[in-house]
């Protein structure tokens, strides 16, 4: 609760620093600022409590999913810095707008009554299409924002629609009153339609498919940091809402109630396979990074919904592969970012011969991408094994074997970048050290690497 | 005093060769790769005073995860294979000059740290870590040192990464359905499962595809040639002195005790198979232009009677392919290294373009004529031990597969002895020959030393090697 007001409070300081004309300083003072959240939130930990009326419950799942989202909001912050060089009058606008939207990603998963919910997405969603729209004088940018938001408010709209029918089947708004009449014997069928409207409606935010065609045009069309954002932060943010959801309200035993469990855990099973394999395949033939990364993104939403199959069990799972996969995202866009400054656009030629112009950040791209392919020593590979150990417990074995492929076929897209990188001849100079992408690349990827060598650190968090 | 501080050592060279920069870094490289050497001998002391030098440690709870390295007689042997090649295959580096050679030589200790992790784990999943850890230097090492045409370099190593890659995701697969069965993945408690017969199967399925691709076995083997063919020579002594020789050990230490019904059920095909890499190795030997694609062909033949010796689930079997896999290790990393000796004053591997080079220098000749010859496994070396071995427990399980087998040595010396004339015999080359330098010839010296001194007298390995291939084969025939 301390936390999402110490947020809010955060971004409207933000925005008086442009009253004040702090703007220099912006970057450093709100990192600090999320500093102190982040303590707030850490003396949060352990502690569960719910406040007005419980419009917000804190738990042990809430104050760890919050840490990660303000710890990616940092990263993201200190990027901006760089990124708006050329835009100095708005970086006060861009920053608050980043510290609300992360204000949103909290509520989505500290929510304790669905009005909170909505509250928290359209928060997110909102702060999303503006950061989407923000270069305001490309055409691209322009679409990915036009494109994003009306895809955006139509899920939205469904979502909504899901509450109504919730609503109806239990005359509340309330998770804890929800979760108790879930199990009752005659509870209407639109209880389930409603849940699976909202599913629908977050799954598309997730952008698994088939709800994810807006996400590659958004991506490439959007600011590249607006995409880092996106792929990291917002996926993130979703897939633990849409985990929450389903666990809070009690979704599966009441599911098994009315033996529907079978159907339910089919689609899963169907959208995640769909998820993995057309999220590769895709980016197999993509040339512009920024949409490679989209698709891999599609792919790794397949990964982790596998986590909805054992919701009792897996939420630790979830937080270690949703904590390894935002961290790698964040060191891959900050290269992303420092190589394509100050180009029309993010094609795999501008990587050429980065191994020999710049072997640091060179090895910290290859680094995440080894990460997001599942290789050891990364906590890519980690969250994979989890994940599997997890899966293979519940019974999906064939489901792990088509996961196994995919990641077979995945490290032919992470690779053709890598060895763009290593074999072709540099085509550029690039000049400077911009010290905060820097300084992102490489704390995010010596995270990476920690997990990977102490797993247990988040992955006990939740147990 | 435990195995750890092997890998200490190699991790710390790595970054110390990193660190060192350019000019230095071959010769940081070296003081490490012997210091772990001098380290694992004295450990090997340790092992016969009967002392304890394993390690195991708690790492992951949940799943439980252990930091566990078991050092047996098996392992020393294969741990010491690795820090006595890695001195030298640096060593025989020194004549070459490489770009960036820091990040050379850092990669090449850490692949040698990798390596030695995957032979001395004893909790699956760490050595599953180690396993796949080994193949990302290797990749770098050939993709950015590699020789020859850049396009056509960058397909092999990457259908090589892809193809490894695919069939180990399996064998993780199978680690995970095992932890399910056993709750742990530790290598005594996996070997005390028991796992029905269709069980078996898979599971010794998934550990195939990760292991025929890496030795290779046929018809898992249409990345080797190029590959070998592509890589820097150091890279190319790694992969065929070491990193095969990782498959073949982990078939006897993995997938042998962890399946032993599938493995008893289904023998014949599997030594088929293995004799089939044999012969097929042997006449695509006999068609090569290419020095290296040669010998790469050469090795595949005989590591294909090396998986078909452990596939005969005899003690003789398991002896000589363990001294087979040694003895491999050692003469084929001197066979490149011939190769890269006359690439580095030829600038050619075509064989057609050779020759003559029996007049200009004679101490190069003697010395290659050697390793052809122990290649041949010509009596007396130590080639002849370990091929022997296997063609006799092969021909105690079926005759014609030692008939078979045996076609190696005798196909092999002719495609062998057929290079050797070719190359080195003939008229005088018009391009000059120089004569091996002192550290040319160091290399190898100890080389060829090894391969007489063990060929006269093999005891000590076999006495290293035989009572934890006992309990190995005690594990497989428990049921």
């Amino acid at each position: 609760m301390n936390t999402l007001i110490a947020i809010t409070g955060l971004g409207v300081f933000c925005l008086l620093f442009e009253i004040l004309n702090l703007r220099k300083a912006i970057v450093p003072i709100t990192i600090i600022g999320l500093l102190g959240v982040l303590a707030i939130n850490y003396y949060e930990f352990g502690s569960t409590a719910s406040y007005h009326d419980n419009m917000i419950t804190v738990s042990k799942f809430s104050t760890a999913f919050s840490s990660l989202f303000i710890v990616l909001t940092i990263f993201l912050v200190a990027l901006s810095h760089n990124f708006y060089e050329n835009h100095p009058t708005k970086i006060s606008d861009f920053v608050a707008i980043k510290v609300f939207l992360l204000a949103g990603a909290v509520a989505m998963v500290t929510f304790g009554n669905l009005a909170m919910f909505f509250l928290g997405i359209e928060i997110l969603s909102i702060a999303l299409y503006i950061l989407a729209a923000s270069d305001r004088l490309n055409l691209k940018s322009n679409e990915a924002g036009m494109k994003y938001f009306l895809m955006g408010s139509f899920a939205s709209g469904i979502i909504l629609f899901g509450i109504c029918l919730i609503y109806g089947a239990m005359g509340t708004f309330d998770v804890a009153e929800i979760h108790e009449s879930s199990l009752s014997a005659e509870l209407p069928i639109w209880f389930p339609i409603g849940m699976i409207l909202m599913i629908i409606g977050m799954l598309f935010k997730v952008a698994a498919v088939p709800f994810h065609f807006w996400a590659p045009d958004v991506y490439e069309g959007s600011p590249a940091l607006t995409t880092a954002l996106m792929s990291t932060l917002a996926k993130v943010v979703a897939i633990a809402t849409l985990y929450k959801l389903i666990a809070a309200l009690n979704f599966i035993p009441s599911l098994d109630n009315q033996d529907l469990l079978g159907t339910f855990e089919n689609i899963v099973v169907i959208i995640s396979i769909a998820s993995m394999t057309v999220g590769n395949i895709m980016a197999l033939r993509q040339v512009n990074v920024k949409r490679m990364l989209a698709f891999s993104g599609i792919s790794h939403a397949g990964f982790m919904l596998m986590t909805l199959l054992t919701v009792s069990t897996s939420a630790g799972v979830l937080l270690y592969y949703t904590t390894a996969y935002a961290l790698a995202g964040i060191a891959a866009f900050s290269v992303v970012l420092y190589v394509c400054k100050n180009q029309d656009n993010e094609d795999i030629t501008n990587f050429h011969g980065l191994g020999k112009t710049n072997p640091l950040l060179a090895a910290i791209l290859t680094g995440s991408l080894l990460s997001m392919a599942g290789i050891p020593i990364f906590s890519g590979f980690f969250a994979k094994l989890f994940l599997f150990n997890q899966t293979i417990q519940a019974g999906y074995i064939a489901l792990v074997i088509v996961a196994v492929i995919n990641s077979i076929i995945s490290v032919g897209y992470y690779f053709k970048l890598i060895l763009a990188m290593y074999s072709k001849e540099p085509n550029q100079e690039r000049t400077g050290k911009p010290f905060l992408i820097y300084a992102v690349a490489v704390i995010s990827i010596t995270l990476n690497i920690i997990l990977g060598l102490f797993p247990s650190l988040v992955l006990d968090l939740l147990n | 005093m435990n195995v750890s501080l092997i890998l200490i050592i190699l991790l710390i060279g790595a970054f110390a060769t990193y660190f060192a920069g350019d000019k230095l870094a071959s010769k940081v490289a070296l003081f490490f790769s012997l210091a772990a050497l001098g380290c694992s001998i004295v450990l090997l002391n340790h092992f016969y005073a009967n002392e304890n030098i394993s390690l195991i440690k708690a790492w992951i709870t949940k799943p439980n995860i252990s930091f566990a390295l078991n050092a047996d007689g098996l392992g020393m042997a294969m741990v010491l294979l690795t820090a006595a090649l890695t001195p030298i295959i640096i060593f025989s580096s020194f004549g070459n000059d490489y770009k960036n050679a820091k990040g050379f030589y850092a990669l090449i200790l850490f692949m040698a740290f990798a390596m030695t992790g995957t032979f001395l784990a004893a909790d699956g999943l760490l050595y599953y870590i180690f396993w796949e850890l080994a193949l990302i230097p290797i990749y770098f090492i050939a993709l950015i040192w590699g020789n020859g045409d850049a396009e056509e370099r960058r397909k092999a190593v990457v259908k090589f990464f892809i193809y490894t890659l695919a069939g180990s995701l399996f064998m993780l697969v199978a680690f995970i359905y095992l932890y399910q069965k056993a709750g742990t993945f530790l290598i005594e408690d996996l070997y005390k499962l028991n796992l029905s017969a269709s069980e078996q199967l898979w599971i010794f399925l998934a550990f195939f595809l990760a292991y025929a691709i890496k030795i290779p076995i046929i018809p898992f083997h249409t990345w080797q040639a190029n590959v070998y063919q592509k890589a820097p020579t150091v890279g190319t002594m790694l992969l065929s002195g070491i990193m095969l020789k990782m498959g073949l050990y982990s078939v006897i230490r993995w997938q042998l005790p962890i399946a032993p019904l599938a493995a008893k059920e289904y023998m014949d095909i599997f030594i088929a198979l293995g004799v089939a890499g044999v012969i097929y190795g042997s006449i695509v030997a006999l068609r090569q232009k290419d020095l290296k694609k040669l010998l790469a062909y050469s090795s595949l033949a005989h590591v294909g009677l090396i998986a078909a010796g452990t596939y005969t689930l005899t003690i003789d079997g398991l002896r000589g392919a363990v001294l087979q896999m040694i003895a491999h290790g050692f003469v084929v990393v001197g066979l490149f290294f011939a190769a890269e000796v006359i690439f580095r004053r030829f600038e050619t591997r075509e064989i057609g373009e050779l020759g003559g080079i029996r007049t200009q220098s004679p101490k190069f000749t003697s010395m290659f004529l050697i390793l052809v010859l122990a290649s041949v496994a010509l009596p007396g070396t130590f080639n002849f031990v370990g091929e022997f071995t296997v063609l006799y427990s092969l021909s105690q399980i079926n005759i014609w597969f030692a008939v078979l087998g045996g076609t190696t040595i005798i196909l092999g010396a002719y495609y062998m002895l057929k290079m050797f004339q070719n190359v080195m015999l003939g008229e005088t080359n018009s391009k000059t020959f120089a004569d091996v330098s002192v550290n040319e010839g160091i290399s190898f010296v100890a080389i060829i030393a090894v391969l007489i001194f063990f060929g006269f007298y093999p005891k000590p390995i076999t006495d290293l090697i035989t009572p934890s291939l006992e309990t190995i084969l005690n594990v497989i025939n428990k049921n």
